[in-house]
């Protein structure tokens, strides 16, 4: 501090943050609070801040029955496919991108540079820009209605690729030297020297991946036509999306938390992963 | 930047790039180059045929007012956002770097709307204001306001700004606290010293200091309200009442839906691609400039 600390100067920045923090977790509490009460409690506008009393109720209906009209479908199920898809996105994402980030960086081979590009352009351009025909050929693919319809055209990015190949370059050449002396092949360099080097970044990027995949959306809301294979944020819309006065509100809000309960759990319990790979994916 | 030793050889390499390689063709440039064919062609009713119509497809969206007014939503909702929750998470991460008790803790409480879909925060602030029943539109009813974002355009504009605010500010947070991390002390305590107080300080050290990282977050957050927002918005308003919530984005979706209008959609795409190589391209001129800095 500069200055002397006057009672205001130091009382203002508390109040700042935790006004803050009040506006960010407000929506989240009403959504807990929502998901203890029953549908005519809510819809008669009749619920206050404090949680009511049909919390396992509502909890257990979501997860393995699922609401009476729109989805028909539980939960639990939902949230197995959000899972499914989080994860092949983020394992998938890693291994591709590590491999090819290792032929770019530790070979000299014809047309190098123009696969760097090729794979970098992809940055740019989000799903949502052609979504159409990416429906177009995972459907003349086949692959409507599948895993790998959901997750294989969302791994084509670039992001991990160059994150991967940023930190190769700092892995010191005497490292390779000595391996190579040592009558080190590359598939040795890479499990013995690279891949340890690797983990925090994997981590980082897994994280980052994994939030990613749980939350897609219109990707999912197009390649999935089935009730078995929707994915949890794709369920609560449809919940949504009936007639208002039909809505199970108490239900949607159970499934809303249940939808951010999971990837907020990795964010804080991952904190310093986390922000690694936010600001290094960005870079 | 080049590695002085590498290995041998061509085929490893070939056969490691190939599964990226391959996915990012079938599943990027395929359809990315589909989508310029399409934008070219016109299909009847019943997508038996096709014909080659040049740039009619583009003529045809500039005659269309409903572009025009696509455009100016997206414009009021991305700078609305982006103005936002840049002031709202500059103030927060300012009062966060001051050498306070449970700056962590603050932090951590903070961060984590990142995790939230973007359509969930959607179903989040709908459930609160909601007409009938949510929780705010009673207490902004019995204020005399007669709240209804199913039937009024700029109330349902309003909601899906704070909503995408909110999941914005955590994000923009991280980043501004990172770049006042890195501003040296000492240049905050020479000009205290020349006797600026704190608000001087701030407007004539600390936030011009904080550029490189402001711009950044203004691209970032730009390409946030283009694109990732899709899901906040069609989960609450549809892109009602009367298209007053139909960004960009969400009209190429509308447009392309169940084989609709597929050459006018390619079209949009196309002119969206453009917008966000262009903003790329800034944003890596940017970036160059950082590093100088």
């Amino acid at each position: 501090m500069v200055e002397k600390r006057t009672f205001l100067s130091a009382i203002l920045p508390h109040v700042v943050l935790i006004l803050g923090v009040i506006v960010v977790f407000f929506p989240v509490y009403v959504a807990f609070v929502a998901s203890t009460w029953d549908a005519a409690t809510i819809a008669n506008g009749q619920m206050g801040l404090r949680p009511g009393p049909h919390m396992l109720e509502n909890y257990h209906r979501t997860l393995f029955v699922g609401t009476a009209s729109s989805t028909r479908e539980p939960v639990g199920n939902m949230m197995l496919n959000s899972l499914i898809m989080a994860l092949m996105i983020a394992v998938g994402k890693i291994i591709i991108s590590i491999f090819s980030a290792f032929a770019i960086v530790y070979y000299r081979f014809p047309f190098r540079m123009a696969a760097f590009w090729i794979i970098f352009v992809t940055l740019m351009l989000p799903v949502e820009v052609r979504i159409y025909p990416t429906y177009k050929i995972v459907s003349d693919l086949n692959m409507l209605d599948t895993y790998w319809g959901l997750t294989v055209p969302l791994i084509a990015s670039a992001t991990g690729t160059l994150l991967f190949r940023q930190f190769f370059m700092t892995i010191p050449d005497e490292l390779l030297e000595a391996s190579k002396i040592d009558a080190a092949g590359p598939f040795r360099f890479f499990k013995d020297t690279v891949l340890p080097l690797s983990m925090t970044t994997i981590a980082a990027l897994f994280v980052i991946q994994f939030i990613y995949g749980w939350n897609q959306y219109l990707w999912p809301l197009l390649i999935t036509t089935k009730d078995s294979m929707q994915t949890i944020v794709i369920g609560i819309k449809k919940m949504i999306v009936t007639q208002d006065a039909l809505t199970e509100w108490q239900l949607a809000m159970t499934t809303a938390v249940l939808a951010l309960l999971p990837p907020v759990i990795v964010v804080v319990a991952m904190q310093k992963l986390f922000v690694k790979g936010l600001v290094e994916t960005e870079k | 930047m080049e590695k002085r030793t590498v290995f041998a050889g061509y085929s490893l390499p070939a056969l490691l790039l190939v599964p990226q390689l391959l996915i990012t063709i079938v599943f990027f440039y395929m359809p990315a180059g589909q989508a310029m064919w399409q934008s070219f062609q016109i299909e009847d009713a019943f997508g038996t045929t096709t014909i080659f119509v040049g740039f009619e497809n583009y003529r045809e969206l500039f005659k269309k007012p409903e572009y025009y007014k696509a455009m100016g939503t997206t414009l009021v909702f991305s700078t609305a956002v982006a103005f936002l929750s840049l002031s709202i998470s500059l103030l927060l991460a300012t009062m966060a770097n001051k050498q306070i008790r449970g700056a962590t803790a603050y932090k951590t409480l903070l961060i984590w709307p990142y995790a939230v879909a973007p359509a969930i925060a959607g179903v989040l602030w709908l459930f609160m204001f909601q007409p009938s029943m949510g929780m705010v539109s009673k207490a902004l009813k019995s204020a005399g306001v007669d709240w209804n974002p199913t039937l009024n355009g700029n109330h349902a504009m309003l909601l899906v700004i704070m909503a995408a605010t909110w999941k914005q500010i955590s994000y923009n947070f991280l980043f501004f606290l990172a770049g006042l991390q890195s501003i040296p002390h000492s240049l905050i305590e020479a000009s205290a010293i020349d006797g600026a107080r704190p608000m001087r300080r701030f407007w004539t050290i600390i936030f011009p200091l904080l550029s490189p990282t402001t711009f950044f977050l203004i691209v970032v957050n730009i390409t946030y309200v283009f694109f990732d927002t899709f899901g906040i918005i069609d989960a609450m308003t549809g892109g009602g009442p009367a298209k007053a919530t139909e960004t960009l984005v969400y009209k190429v979706f509308a447009d392309g839906r169940l084989g609709g209008d597929l050459g006018g959609s390619a079209a949009q795409s196309v002119i969206l691609m453009i917008m966000v190589i262009a903003m790329t391209a800034f944003q890596f001129k940017y970036i160059e400039r950082k590093v100088s800095y």
